[in-house]
């Protein structure tokens, strides 16, 4: 690997890092207005490290959710996330405590970069560590400022930090909608939720939308690059 | 408020674990690798409707749209992450101070 290839990878990962903890500020600031204490806001981007299923947790907090739906929706959101891990096993190729760790890095950002580098597996694992610890320290950065600052601030919306969230997944998204099926399957899912959201509550459109487009998906052959996932 | 988010987190690494620990043979059918294939894209499209067009349970037209659209012009014309990003944010932001959209 080049000395050139090498850096392009690192500054991929650290502008994405950038990306990421513009939005954790909002996490850090919506959690501490669902309720939560900075230290649990903290705690949660510490520990369970996987935006949607943070986001989820506190939606259904701030609607006033059980603690059941909330861990269920959280867990639910977060299922993919054993899908990445398993197509990164085989690249990553972790062992003991390693593999502990590769487990908390594997996440939509690190897993997306990595299968940039399909069988290139130096690169492929220099981008999902790079990743993963360059968000790692700026979301949980992101979350410490905005939990602190949500007090300071009447509206944490009024920086139009919740159209930040969407506008990152939609940018995780992009390079993945290549052909008409797999735009269906974004278009379908996208619909369904919205759809589905007045009727019922707490995480649950998310995943019926999400099981109705790889449906949609499936019939219309859509296909992703081998290791584009 | 603390069990939940210990359990929730146990939960979640759990499932991250979970694809580390399996025999990679158990989920290797062509069925299998294209669901897994699509569960990303799926998943991360509903979330992006649900918090672009969906507020508590109702549905509406706020400043997040005009950011969201912003940062889907900003996609189409090559901009890095970093730029969607922020065109999103600032988008939204500018809508609401000029009171345009709630």
């Amino acid at each position: 690997m080049t000395m050139e290839h090498r850096r392009a990878i690192l500054g991929d990962a650290l502008a994405l890092g950038v990306g990421t903890g513009v939005y954790a500020i909002s996490f850090g600031a919506l959690a501490v207005a669902a309720g939560l204490s900075a230290w649990q806001a903290q705690a949660l981007s510490l520990l369970m490290f996987t935006g949607a299923s943070q986001f989820a947790l506190i939606a259904v907090v701030a609607s006033g959710g059980s603690a059941a739906v909330a861990i269920a929706t959280s867990t639910l959101v977060g299922t993919r996330n054993a899908f990445y891990a398993f197509a990164m096993a085989p690249v990553l190729d972790a062992r003991g405590p390693r593999r502990l760790l590769a487990a908390q890095a594997t996440i939509d950002e690190s897993t997306g970069m990595a299968a940039r580098y399909e069988g290139d597996r130096d690169s492929a694992r220099l981008a999902f560590w790079a990743t993963a610890g360059a968000i790692y320290v700026l979301w949980n950065l992101g979350t410490l400022i905005g939990a602190l600052g949500a007090g300071l601030v009447e509206d944490p919306n009024a920086f139009g930090l919740d159209a930040a969230a969407p506008a990152a997944f939609l940018a995780l998204v992009w390079p993945r909608l290549t052909s008409w099926p797999m735009r269906a399957v974004a278009i379908v899912s996208l619909v369904l939720a919205v759809a589905l959201s007045p009727f019922i509550g707490a995480g649950l459109p998310v995943l019926v939308a999400g099981a109705g487009g790889i449906v949609v998906g499936l019939a219309l052959g859509a296909r992703v690059r081998e290791g584009g996932a | 408020m603390w069990p939940t988010i210990l359990i929730a987190s146990g939960a979640a690494y759990a499932l991250k674990l979970i694809g580390y620990v399996v025999p990679q043979r158990w989920l290797d059918t062509p069925l299998s690798r294209r669901i897994t294939a699509l569960i990303p894209i799926a998943l991360l499209s509903a979330l992006i409707g649900i918090w672009t067009f969906v507020d508590g349970q109702s549905i509406g037209i706020d400043a997040r749209v005009p950011g969201v659209l912003a940062a889907l012009i900003a996609l189409l014309l090559r901009a890095p992450f970093l730029v969607v990003i922020v065109t999103a944010a600032a988008v939204t932001a500018i809508v609401r101070a000029l009171g345009w959209l709630p």
